[in-house]
């Protein structure tokens, strides 16, 4: 799960990390009396997505008078951002950030990440903070210093010195590094973080340390005892579709495609999406029903596959184990003739009691068409798929 | 032999009073496997399925059962206090159903796993079988046939698939693996690649794999290296954008690492026949085995 800047600088806050004051906004005027607030000018307006990349989009304004403050929040509020990370259409602005402005020294990049190879958490710094952190990955990878925190004692000071030194900064500012990372990464391990990155990490030219951006992503599995972070989910950032399907306990991500897609796991789901592919066709969705696919499962499913525009025809692919065909068959039939079906559907089902599964879709009467393996039911939806169009 | 488990493996089954424990418990009874305690904190005493003693922690059903092996069902909330409590019995096979376990809990579970002598398969994974000896997980076991082919997994219905495939050619497996879809997990492909490397009974492999982590990569290093025995291989997820989670929190391509592209090159590399498409996995197979 995703959380807004000015969230995730809200809760960084409460772990003793310090960042620039700022109010947040849904509307001009409240921008104004943001900025008002802060008592002082320059301030910076920043468009709050789920996105990074703002400032090369025109979501991120330096200004220097209310005036300003007042045309850059009407011209940013409404607007369609579009940064590397949003997609063509963009993301639309209903939030907004008025933070003060700081005098920049130098740029600094701070990340924590679960590293999957050690198991651990990493903590990185580079002094090439600002810019993208994948770029200086790719051009100078010896840049970004490194360090692995055992779980069982935590990251400790001395880790934190080894990162400061590597990048050869100022000395005598140690002390209030070591409690900005002690504070990141308690922020991290208490809030069952998959992401905490701060880029850029600024030394200002008083000497003093700001997380000028945040970035935090959760574990989802770990939400169910997150339940201040729970509160930061902002519905208005996320597909809504795939809300609907949260709540039927169905895993779903819209594509770019015209075939809907219904699979039971995670794996043979995308190998779903792979294989349509390969016949020349686009997968409009990743969907995976889970194990137990049952009618009420399977309909809900279909509702929000069809609930897509884009999609001409549907490709039900189950590999019944423990679960039945010939009860996953009822559930598809029950529902295709509920929901009055017009689209082409095509069903591949495998395993237990496969037979009775497809003589029952045959002879329900429906325009549903039975595949005999994988390839087969690919081809089928996607020659049926490009005929509608 | 096949590896892990055998006809001899005694199992215990954590949380076997859930819906999902005693549903699956029954099923394994069913198969053959010899499901021989069960444990549910507060049931001691109590018998499962009229032959099998529930006990109250997994020291007593080790103490007293001399089971080798434990199958953990437990809710994601209470499920890595389930695998501790079986790392600190010492159970030799540790094999962990659950799904949607908090990742950072698995990091601490990690440390204390790396000074253990136990192996832990999953979490989130369809379990492990040594088809017509012993199933331990949520595997429909009459897809299996015994034979000589090992399957690794992180995905369950994807290893259904290889397995349905095998079977339906005549090709039998000596143990299917399910490692698991999560970022942290126990077992590795690359453990599983040299368990069945060393295993007699074992003549070929399907490894299948899936976008996210180096995992696929450095189990290719090792085929390169190592593997004395045709490898067949599929990455699912090449069609898979950046940044999205696909179902199984460990499959996300992010900061340009994970992608499908790079661990099949990876895996053609090192010498192993990639399946075009998963449905061309048992076939693909058969061509690897034929042609070495």
């Amino acid at each position: 799960m995703k959380i807004h800047e000015y969230q995730a600088k809200e809760l960084l806050r409460r772990f003793g990390v310090p960042t620039p004051i700022g109010h947040q906004a849904t509307s001009v005027d409240e921008a104004v009396a943001g900025a008002e607030k802060l008592g002082q000018l320059p301030v910076v307006v920043k468009a709050q997505i789920h996105a990074g990349g703002r400032g090369k989009g025109g979501g991120v304004k330096v200004v220097k008078t209310i005036d300003e403050v007042r045309q850059s929040a009407d011209a940013m509020l409404g607007m369609m951002l579009k940064t590397h990370q949003t997609g063509p259409e963009g993301q639309k602005v209903r939030r907004l950030l008025v933070e003060q402005g700081v005098a920049i020294r130098q740029e600094l990049y701070a990340g924590l990440v679960l590293d999957r190879a050690s198991k651990r958490v990493v903590v990185m710094a580079s002094s090439e903070g600002g810019m993208d952190i994948e770029e200086v990955a790719a051009a100078t990878p010896e840049k970004i210093h490194r360090v692995t925190v055992n779980p069982t004692v935590g990251l400790l000071p001395y880790q934190i010195r080894q990162l400061w030194f590597a990048m050869g900064l100022d000395t005598s500012l140690v002390r209030k590094v070591t409690q900005l990372f002690l504070g990141l990464y308690r922020a991290f391990i208490e809030t069952d973080a998959s992401i905490v990155e701060i880029n850029p990490l600024i030394i200002t030219d008083s000497g003093d340390l700001f997380a000028l951006d945040a970035k935090m992503n959760f574990d989802s599995n770990a939400l169910y005892r997150q339940k201040t972070v729970l509160e930061y989910r902002d519905l208005d950032e996320e597909d809504e579709k795939e809300i609907e399907a949260s709540k039927y306990d169905l895993s779903y991500i819209s594509l770019e495609g015209n075939i809907g897609c219904m699979v039971n796991g995670a794996g043979l789901a995308m190998a779903t999406m792979d294989i349509i592919k390969h016949v020349g066709g686009a997968p409009a969705n990743f969907l995976d029903v889970g194990g137990g696919a049952n009618e009420e499962k399977v309909q809900a499913a279909f509702e929000i596959i069809l609930r897509d525009p884009a999609v001409k025809a549907v490709f039900v692919n189950i590999f019944g184990g423990i679960m039945k065909c010939d009860v996953i068959a009822a559930g598809v039939i029950g529902a295709a003739r509920k929901l009055d079906l017009k689209l082409p559907v095509v069903v591949r089902l495998a395993g237990t009691n496969v037979e009775l599964g497809k003589k029952m879709l045959e002879d329900s009467g429906l325009s549903l068409t039975s595949a005999n393996d994988m390839l087969d039911g690919a081809k089928k939806v996607v020659e049926l798929a490009a005929a509608r169009k | 032999m096949a590896i892990y488990v055998n006809k001899d493996t005694k199992v215990l089954v954590q949380g076997i009073t859930g819906s999902a424990g005693s549903f699956h418990a029954g099923q394994m009874l069913e198969y053959g496997t010899q499901v021989v305690a069960g444990c549910t904190p507060g049931k001691g005493g109590q018998t499962f399925a009229e032959r099998v003693p529930i006990f109250d922690t997994v020291a007593q059903a080790r103490e007293t059962t001399g089971c080798n092996a434990t199958v953990i069902y437990v809710p994601p909330p209470f499920c890595a206090d389930a695998i501790l409590e079986a790392l600190d019995a010492e159970i030799e096979l540790i094999v962990v159903i659950t799904e949607g376990v908090p990742v950072l809990d698995m990091v601490k579970v990690n440390e204390v796993y790396q000074s253990s002598k136990s192996r832990i398969i999953g979490p989130n994974c369809p379990g492990v079988i040594t088809p017509g000896a012993c199933k331990i997980g949520i595997m429909p076991g009459h897809i299996h046939r015994s034979g000589n082919i090992g399957v690794v997994s992180r995905s369950g219905t994807l290893t259904y698939e290889a397995v349905g495939q095998l079977t339906e050619l005549g090709i039998g497996q000596s143990t299917c693996v399910g490692i698991g879809g999560d970022p942290v997990n126990g077992t590795s492909h690359l453990e599983v690649l040299e368990a069945f490397n060393a295993d007699p009974d074992t003549h070929g492999v399907i490894m299948i794999g899936e976008i996210g982590g180096t995992a696929e990569e450095e189990a290719a290093d090792y085929i390169k290296r190592e593997m004395k025995k045709p490898v067949a291989g599929f990455i699912a997820g090449t069609t898979a954008p950046p940044g999205k989670r696909m179902g199984h929190a460990g499959a996300i391509i992010s900061g340009g690492e994970g992608s499908a592209t790079d661990k099949i090159a990876a895996l053609e590399a090192a010498g192993v026949r990639v399946a075009p498409t998963p449905a061309e996995l048992g076939t693909t197979l058969k061509e690897a085995m034929a042609s070495s």
